[in-house]
């Protein structure tokens, strides 16, 4: 049934329902999953530009560790490319309309599944869960993100297979973020006294599909099929991630065949022309959740007048950037969040290159130009400097052509490039940069919250917690995102994200170019492949990855 | 000897303070952190950084934190990786095999096919092969590593299919052949450079020999000229060589760095390399002090095999 709906019925549906747990099964078994094998066949080698070195999934991690922690591991809940949560460890999704939600979303009560087992064959138990909760705010455990889970008060295990707590208050993304918490075994790690150096870190046991194997340091990560997987998979025998630290040679040993999907960071888009015609591979481009903008620091004095933001947004020529040096794979876009987010705003207005009218617009805000061609008002400068991470050769060129393209309109743009290491320290966390181009997925998990990047209160040069680094402040959207926070009704939730979308496009504290896509690619014969762009891995679903026989 | 021995080693101590001093100085006083690769993490937090920060005792003055470290290296205790949570001798450990296998395989070709063609073309000054191989070491050096690679990968296994487009091994196989058929194309390209310079230091040092008088008197006395060559010529030629070969100790730690990339090598090039990326300051700091004190081993090593050889050297 639910093959025949859009995806916007669908999610429309169950904001009203909440009857994501009923549908869940037929959303795993498409029709092209029909002829996997009986018994766990072959392996698949997946390459990856960056080394997978953290494995004990509550511990800060990259992309490429959640390839390999979501292969081993499993939340409560996952979530499907179309936006639904789907059960995992839980034998259903908590709604209001369930009664697992309280009608003010402060009491959760989760159901498990009684048949899972821990990789070494014990029960996996509501005990667990209340294990995992707690760790991840025990002040001694290096955990990463503690955003909603600090919120969590007395949990209550009710019985093996139920759990219960309460909320300090209302906070909808928590599903979201349970999405990205992996549950860890208790019998395992409470008895360490510590689990920052625990032997579990580098020999996980999860409940997932692919049981650890053992790892190459340097060089990959091998993990067998779990037999006894509680769901549907796993379809092969082994699955490697290989680390090739070279983008060329990455794309090289997708050619040559020595790996069978090439993973995180795909296929350079210079390289898609040739991939598109290789024999033997199946090559397709993927939307991704990041945006690419020019992100200003709006406390600088250049950027505090609303017409100067739109002047240099005017004179940048998104479509020449797109084409010209991106392949024209990306697509324009006008909203930081990603084009097929549910909560994403389509009637925002659209970009205009115009120099005329950048030109306009700084004439009569009274910035005029001075001896040097470069415009001036009251003092100051129209120049600034541009930063990113060094090396980004695309990302490069796109700065130098802004930087033309503002020059003509009288505005000094400097290239100020660092190595990622220093780009993105304080540089970046303590908003030391005029502006960067930088690209960044702005949502929580796959929800639409971005309290933590828009807040008011959450800039950390000003002393605030969150990573509101463009020091962006708008009273009005600190109420619209503070209210969306508490309120679990979806529709209505678009509706205040969308307001904030508009006003956030209307303010521009950031230009955005466009949204990413990713050239993807594996060996033809390799089946069960399925972009979700609220993951942030490719292999979110290799439990269900097989050979054509 | 003894007294030798004893103010090397007095030497090299301090040597390796000041090195570790000025290693971690310029490695914490860099902007940035091991931190600031999940700045961009989605719905990442500066307080959740700060904690963190204060968890790994990053926040600490930078002289504690230098004592800290050191003292816990005079008890044997390297640190651990903040990128790979394992402890700094571990992790290197596990890179150093890779790097041994390719850079002595390597350096057994550049050294023998270095030599051999060295003397070749001083013994044949002025000859086809002398031109060739002159050409061809200029060849060598000029053109960067990484070329010779893909050009090799792209020649050898894309076209080809001879030979494997790069890692150590494959997966699942693991044989003593499996790796040997891996090791071939990497350690050409990394031995080309290695054939090069080699080559021309043996004929410029062959040469110098060649002209002394005790060569001649050795020709005068009716020695036969391929005994003149490998007992006098190549003998004397050799010495100078030892000392520079006591020099390529540390490279085992930098050398390959190009070619481990190129050709997918879990070696010790990439380990300092993405332990810098993410600002690894264990790792990077055991790398340095490991590397340092295979330089100071490395000139150990040449000055008393060079003592032995030659009986003119004195240690003192």
């Amino acid at each position: 049934m639910t093959k025949n709906m859009n995806r916007r019925q669908t999610l429309a549906m169950l904001g009203l329902t909440g009857a994501a747990g009923a549908l869940a099964p037929n959303l795993f078994v498409g029709p092209a999953l029909a002829a996997h094998p009986e018994a766990p066949t072959g392996q698949i080698v997946v390459g990856v530009s960056q080394e997978p070195t953290v494995f004990n999934p509550l511990m800060p991690r990259i992309e490429v560790d959640d390839g390999v922690q979501l292969s081993v591991f499993d939340g409560l809940v996952r979530i499907s490319p179309e936006g639904e949560f789907i059960p995992a460890l839980a034998a259903e999704v908590p709604s209001i309309e369930n009664g697992g939600l309280s009608e003010d979303g402060l009491n959760w009560h989760f159901k498990l599944r009684d048949d899972v087992k821990w990789h070494d064959g014990e029960p996996f138990t509501a005990e667990d869960v209340k294990f995992t909760l707690e760790l991840i705010m025990d002040p001694n455990f290096r955990s990463w993100r503690t955003t909603g889970h600090e919120l969590v008060r007395d949990i209550e295990v009710v019985s093996p297979t139920e759990i219960k707590w309460r909320m300090e208050e209302p906070f909808a993304p928590y599903m979201s973020i349970l999405v990205e918490t992996m549950m860890v075994p208790k019998h395992i790690l409470e008895p360490l006294e510590d689990r920052n150096e625990a032997p579990f870190n580098q020999a996980p046991v999860g409940t997932g599909a692919f049981k650890w194997g053992s790892r190459k340091a340097g060089d990959h990560v091998e993990l067998t099929a779990n037999s006894d997987y509680f769901g549907e998979g796993p379809y092969v025998e082994r699955l490697i991630f290989k680390y090739i630290p070279d983008l060329t040679v990455l794309y090289t040993q997708f050619k040559s065949g020595d790996i069978d999907i090439i993973s995180n960071q795909y296929i350079t888009p210079d390289n898609y022309a040739e991939a598109k015609s290789l024999a033997g591979k199946e090559v397709s481009v993927v939307p991704s959740p990041t945006v690419e903008s020019v992100f200003l620091n709006n406390e600088k004095p250049q950027f505090q007048e609303s017409a100067v933001r739109k002047a240099i947004y005017a004179a940048i020529d998104k479509q020449t950037i797109i084409d010209a040096l991106y392949y024209g794979l990306p697509t324009p876009s006008e909203s930081y969040l990603p084009q097929q987010s549910y909560y994403y705003n389509p009637d925002l207005p659209q970009h205009d290159y115009s120099p005329d009218t950048a030109n306009k617009m700084l004439d009569e805000a009274g910035w005029e130009r001075g001896a040097d061609g470069i415009r001036a008002k009251d003092g100051v400068r129209l120049s600034f400097s541009n930063s990113t991470t060094s090396g980004n050769h695309l990302r490069e060129q796109a700065q130098q052509f802004i930087q033309q393209s503002l020059g003509e309109v009288g505005i000094e743009m400097t290239i100020e490039n660092k190595p990622p290491a220093v780009m993105w320290g304080e540089y970046w966390t303590q908003s030391q940069f005029d502006s960067v181009i930088v690209g960044i997925v702005f949502t929580t998990g796959a929800d639409a919250d971005v309290t933590v990047r828009f807040a008011s209160d959450a800039i950390p040069a000003q002393g605030g917690r969150g990573s509101n680094t463009g020091q962006y402040q708008n009273s009005e959207v600190d109420k619209l995102l503070e209210e969306a926070g508490r309120i679990f009704d979806q529709v209505k939730r678009k509706e205040i994200y969308g307001q904030v979308q508009e006003i956030i496009r209307e303010d521009l504290p950031l230009l955005p170019l466009f949204q990413y896509a990713t050239v993807r690619g594996h060996k033809e014969g390799l089946k069960g492949i399925e972009a979700n762009i609220n993951t942030r891995i490719d292999t979110w679903n290799a439990a269900q990855y097989y050979w054509d026989q | 000897m003894a007294g030798f021995l004893v103010k090397r080693l007095w030497q090299s101590i301090i040597l390796l303070i000041i090195v570790s001093m000025i290693g971690f100085g310029v490695l914490h006083l860099t902007p940035g952190g091991p931190l600031s690769q999940y700045a961009l993490t989605p719905g990442m937090t500066q307080e959740t950084m700060d904690r963190i920060a204060e968890q790994m005792g990053l926040n600490r003055p930078l002289p504690i934190q230098y004592l800290d470290w050191a003292w816990r290296l005079l008890q044997g205790d390297w640190g651990t990786s903040y990128r790979d949570q394992q402890p700094v001798l571990t992790v290197i450990g596990r890179h150093l095999f890779a790097t041994m296998l390719l850079m002595v395989s390597s350096t057994v070709i550049s050294i023998g096919l270095g030599t051999w063609i060295g003397i070749r073309g001083a013994t044949h000054r002025y000859s086809t092969f002398d031109y060739t191989a002159t050409v061809g070491a200029m060849i060598a050096l000029s053109i960067p590593t990484f070329w010779f690679g893909l050009v090799g990968i792209y020649v050898f296994s894309l076209k080809l299919g001879w030979l494997p487009a790069g890692n150590m091994y494959t997966i699942g196989d693991g044989s003593v052949l499996d790796y040997l058929h891996h090791l071939i194309l990497p350690s050409i390209v990394l031995a080309l450079v290695n054939i090069a310079i080699w080559s021309r230091y043996m004929r410029t040092a062959t040469l110098d020999v060649i002209n002394q008088d005790f060569v001649k008197t050795a020709r005068a006395k009716g020695v036969s000229e391929r005994r003149v060559l490998m007992k006098h010529v190549v003998g004397n030629a050799l010495l100078p060589m030892i000392t520079l070969a006591g020099m390529q100790l540390p490279n085992l730690l930098s050398g390959a760095l190009v070619t481990e990339t190129v050709f997918t090598w879990p070696g010790m090039g990439r380990l300092f390399l993405d332990s810098l990326g993410y600002n690894d300051y264990p790792v990077v700091m055991g790398l340095l002090m490991f590397s340092a004190i295979l330089v100071l081993l490395g000139n150990l090593i040449a000055d008393l095999v060079a003592a032995s050889i030659d009986p003119r050297i004195r240690l003192a």
